[in-house]
Formats: C-alpha cells, structure tokens, sequence
C-alpha cells in the first residue's frame, strides 16, 4: 500500500474511534430519550392542591423497550395515560397522589423502604386502609417505591400476588390485579428535584438497578417545582 | 573599564536576595496565617476538619517561602543580570551559573529537608488524627481509645451511649443507588435517611453499600470514606462545633448519582439524645424487619433482595442473608 493510502486508513480507523467514543460518552450522558413533561401547574386554583394519579406496570408493552417496567401519569386536562415521567408541579403545594401499582412485589433490599416516609402525617392508604409501614418479607412484598431522595419522601407500593394475570401492557386497567395507594406531600421550594424506584426492579441487570432504574422515562424521572 | 572595578561596583547579591526574601516571607506568610488560613476550608467543625485546616496552613506556611525565593531570583536576574548590562557575564548559561557547587548542594540540600519533614508531620498527622477522617478499611490501625469496646457491643446490640459519657458514637453509613441512609447500633439498630450527630463526641462512622461503590464525602467533617459493597471501611472523627453540613457520593455511581446528597447535623448532646430515642421509638416497627445490625450486608446480585420475584420462578432465594430480606420457611 502507498504511504498515502497507509496514512488514510489509519485517518480513517482514528475517525472511527473517535466517532465510537463520541458516541459512548454521549450515550452515558444521555440514557434513554426524556418524555415530555406533563403541566400539573395549571389544572387547579393557586394554592389549592393538585392531584396527581400515576400507575406502575410491571410490562409496558410498547416503545423501544415494551418489557421493561415503568410509570405512566394521567393527563390531568385529558384523563388519558401519558408515558412521561417528568412533572412539572407548583411550589409549596400540597399534592395528593393516587399510585395504581399493577406489578408483582419481592423483599426490599433494604426494608428502610418499606416505610412511609416524608408525607403529610406520616400516614398513606393502601386499598383505603391505613399505611405506615409494610414488611417486605411478608405477602406479595412490594413491588416498587415512589422516592424524592431530596424531601426525604419514600412510600412503598406493595405488590399483587404473582400467581395472579398481571397486566402486561399499558395502560392497565382497573380490571386488572392491582392495590391502589394514596398518599399527600407538599412541594419544596422552587427547582428540580429527582425522584426514583428505590426497588431494584430492573431484572437481569447489575444490581437490578440499570435497564429501566437507570434509563430516563421508566422508573425515575423529575419534579419540575416552579415557584 | 578594568576588571577590578567591576568586582567593586557589584552590590552582594545573595546578601541583597536573603534580605528581600526574609521580609517577603515573614510578612506575607503572617498575613496568610492570620488573615487567610481561619476560613480555609473545611473549617472546623470537627478535629479531623480543623486537622487538615492546621495542616493545609503549614503547608501553605513552608511552601510560600519556596515560592518567593524561586520567583525573587527569577524577577532580579532578570533585571539584575540582563545581557543589556554592560560588563556583568550572561545569567544563563554563563560561567556564574555553571559549577556553582555552593548553590546546587544548598538547593538540594534544603529542598530535600523541607520534603521529608513535610513526609514526616503528614505521616504522624495521619497517625496522631487516627487516619484524619480517611476510611482505613475494615481493620483500622489508628482508633481512638473506646472504639473497640463501642464495637463489641455494637454487634452485640449492648451499646449504650448517654450525653457526657465520653464513648465513641458508631454510626453506619449504607450507599445504595442512589441514597444514603444511617443506622444507628447503640440505638437499637434503627435506619434514618438523616444524619444526625452529637457534638463533642467520637464518631466512628462504618461504610458500606448494598449494591455498587458508592463514596461517603462528609465534606465540612473532613471525613470521606469509599462505599464499597461487602466492605466495612472505617473513619473516625470527633465533633466539636454545632452546625449543618452536606454529605455527597463522590463516586460516578448511575443516573443519579448528582442528586445522592443529603444534609446532616452536629447538635448538642442532650439535643442528639432526644432525637435519637425518638426517632428509635419512632422507627420500631420497621426496625424488626431490618437485618440484625451487620458490618456489611449481602444483597444478591441481580433483581431484588433475594430473587426477582417472591414466586421464586426466575431465581431461587439467594443462600446467603440478603439486606432487609429473610429467607422463607420453606
């Protein structure tokens, strides 16, 4: 080969590499593509709370990654089930949230999870009756967590029986197996803050924690406070 | 112009340097020491904070005389002895600069002495602040006195500690993607998200994590100590000033590892024992479901505490004890 045609293809492999690391560091940076964020800021009076319904499927049944387990919200202008995981809310309000958990539940890995932390009066519902604190290691353990690590705010979402037909693609439906949740909390201040599954819930990776605990739009996402 | 008169009309230069540098010296590293060095991070909350404040001041303190005398000799031989200069020999390169033994072995003979004194007060500052709020692993070799008893009964869920009492706190620090939680040995083995401390007390604080490493960054305790997951890496400090302070991962550790940060604070005494006691009656419940208390944990590696699901048809329950999950009866 000719000095310039060796000069060339060892340009060309120089190209490619950096086109692949280009990309992987990219990649890292951004996993997955973010949803939209749904607007909770304009659906009630100033001051008066916003209520927030989401559900947790255990399959989401379509998309890039339909077996992967995930949170949907519902549109609080349309009723429908958005697949966004971001929210934007008002600052310093109360939120009253509904979590229709529709996925099958284990033993936490750290049962710290199975206690309603940082809600209005400490308190929850599960399926109406009072929810404090929930032994993983009993029943259908609990399936996921909803978690703003920043508020300290953590409620365990106990699990349906896995030898039940459990919803496999979203939006579930109330005729599916599932334990409905009900829990208040007040926004901080202005900002964005995380929130997250504290269940390491994404099967067959490491940990159980990359796949969808660790790609934006399915197991964590983002509280958008504005003031 | 003779030879002779050039020797005569040339001032003594080193005499000249030695003067500008020594008040150079003791003026700005005054300065520094009294004007700079109190608000030299991480403060002094603790004596591992205060430690390193001390030292990073020494260090300051020795190194800036160094640093005046190489840029002094820079800026007056470049003045002094520039080739303008009718009659003096070129600075660089020249005769004066080659072979000058004199200089060469002061050179090396001071900057040497300055390094190894320097090796040595690090060293024995490491010692002397029992590993200067760095985690020493599971065996730590520098503990203060009581840490070995507090340990004992920590794991024998006997520990007690009362305000005054003098005893060495243990507290555990457990990294778990993406949260920092605490649990509390001498308090009934209670698990907070908060950190709460008291003030004038030996901490000893055990890390940990339950799935991949993680970096406790206690940064205004000056204590920072690896999360690795089966590993107990142990720290000490001893608080000595009331205040708030932030506690980071400092360990690439996922999507979320920006926002794995929390807040802690040193309070009184009497202040940390009420909290203690309530948060222990606060928590009891969920307590009973916590593993007994552990150095370190064995969450299974893949899925959930012991295997994806409870139905055990993906993988059976892990045969080792599992954070938080018991094994079945069955």
């Amino acid at each position: 080969m000719s000095k310039g045609g060796r000069l060339a293809t060892v340009l060309g492999l120089f190209l490619v590499a950096v086109g692949l690391v280009v990309w992987a560091v990219a990649s890292f940076l951004t996993p997955g593509v973010p949803g939209g964020v749904m607007n909770f800021t304009n659906t009630q009076a100033a001051g008066q709370p916003v209520n927030l319904t989401v559900q947790t499927v255990g399959d989401l049944g379509f998309g890039s990654h339909p077996t992967w387990v995930s949170y949907m919200v519902k549109d609080p202008t349309t009723g429908q089930w958005v697949h966004d995981t971001s929210w934007k809310l008002p600052a310093n309000t109360v939120v009253n949230m509904t979590v229709i958990q529709y996925d099958s539940g284990s033993p936490l890995r750290n049962q710290e999870w199975g206690q309603v932390q940082g809600t209005i009066n400490g308190s929850a519902t599960l399926n109406g009756n009072p929810l404090s604190v929930y032994n993983s290691n009993t029943g259908n353990g609990v399936a996921h967590t909803f978690a703003v690590p920043a508020i300290d705010l953590s409620v365990p979402l106990v699990g349906v029986s896995g030898s039940l037909t459990i919803c496999d693609l979203a939006p579930c439906h109330l005729n599916s197996p599932h334990n409905t949740e009900t829990f208040s909390f007040k926004t901080p201040g202005a900002g964005t803050y995380s929130w997250q599954c504290f269940v390491p819930c994404g099967l067959g990776y490491l940990f159980g924690n990359g796949g969808p605990m660790s790609t934006q739009n399915y197991m964590g996402g983002e509280l958008e406070v504005v003031g | 112009m003779s030879s002779e008169n050039v020797s005569k009309a040339e001032p003594r230069h080193l005499r000249r340097l030695t003067l500008i540098w020594l008040v150079l010296s003791v003026v700005l590293d005054l300065l520094y020491w009294f004007l700079v060095g109190p608000h030299v991070p991480p403060g002094r909350m603790t004596s591992t904070a205060a430690s390193d404040q001390t030292d990073f001041n020494i260090l300051m303190v020795i190194a800036m005389p160094v640093l005046i005398g190489v840029w002094e000799y820079l800026l007056y031989a470049s003045v002094i002895w520039r080739s303008k200069r009718a009659g003096v020999p070129e600075s660089v390169g020249g005769p004066s600069a080659a072979g000058n033994k004199k200089a060469e072995v002061s050179w090396i003979v001071i900057t040497s002495v300055v390094v190894l004194l320097l090796a040595i007060f690090g060293t024995v500052e490491v010692v002397v602040g029992h590993g200067s709020g760095g985690g020493e692993g599971p065996n730590p070799i520098w503990m203060p006195a009581g840490a070995v008893k507090a340990d004992t009964a920590a794991l024998a869920g006997t520990g007690t500690w009362t305000p005054g009492s003098n005893q060495v706190l243990p507290v555990q620090v457990i990294g778990q993607q993406w949260k920092w939680t605490y649990r509390y040995p001498t308090f009934g083995g209670f698990e907070s998200s908060q950190l709460i401390l008291p003030n004038n007390t030996s901490i000893e604080f055990n890390v940990t994590s339950l799935d991949v490493i993680h970096s406790f960054w206690a940064y205004q305790l000056e204590v920072k100590a690896d999360a690795n997951p089966q590993v107990n890496n142990v720290a000490f400090t001893e608080t000595q000033h009331l205040g708030n302070f932030t506690v980071r991962c400092s360990e690439l550790c996922g999507i979320w590892h920006g926002s794995m940060f929390n807040y802690g604070k040193v309070v009184s005494q009497s202040d940390f024992m009420k909290w203690a006691t309530t948060t222990e009656a606060a928590n009891a419940q969920n307590t009973q479901y916590l593993p007994a208390f552990a150095w370190t944990y064995v969450p299974d590696a893949n899925g959930a505490a012991g295997g994806y699901y409870p139905d055990g048809k993906l993988t059976p329950y892990s045969a080792v004890e599992t954070y938080g999950a018991k094994q079945p009866n069955s």
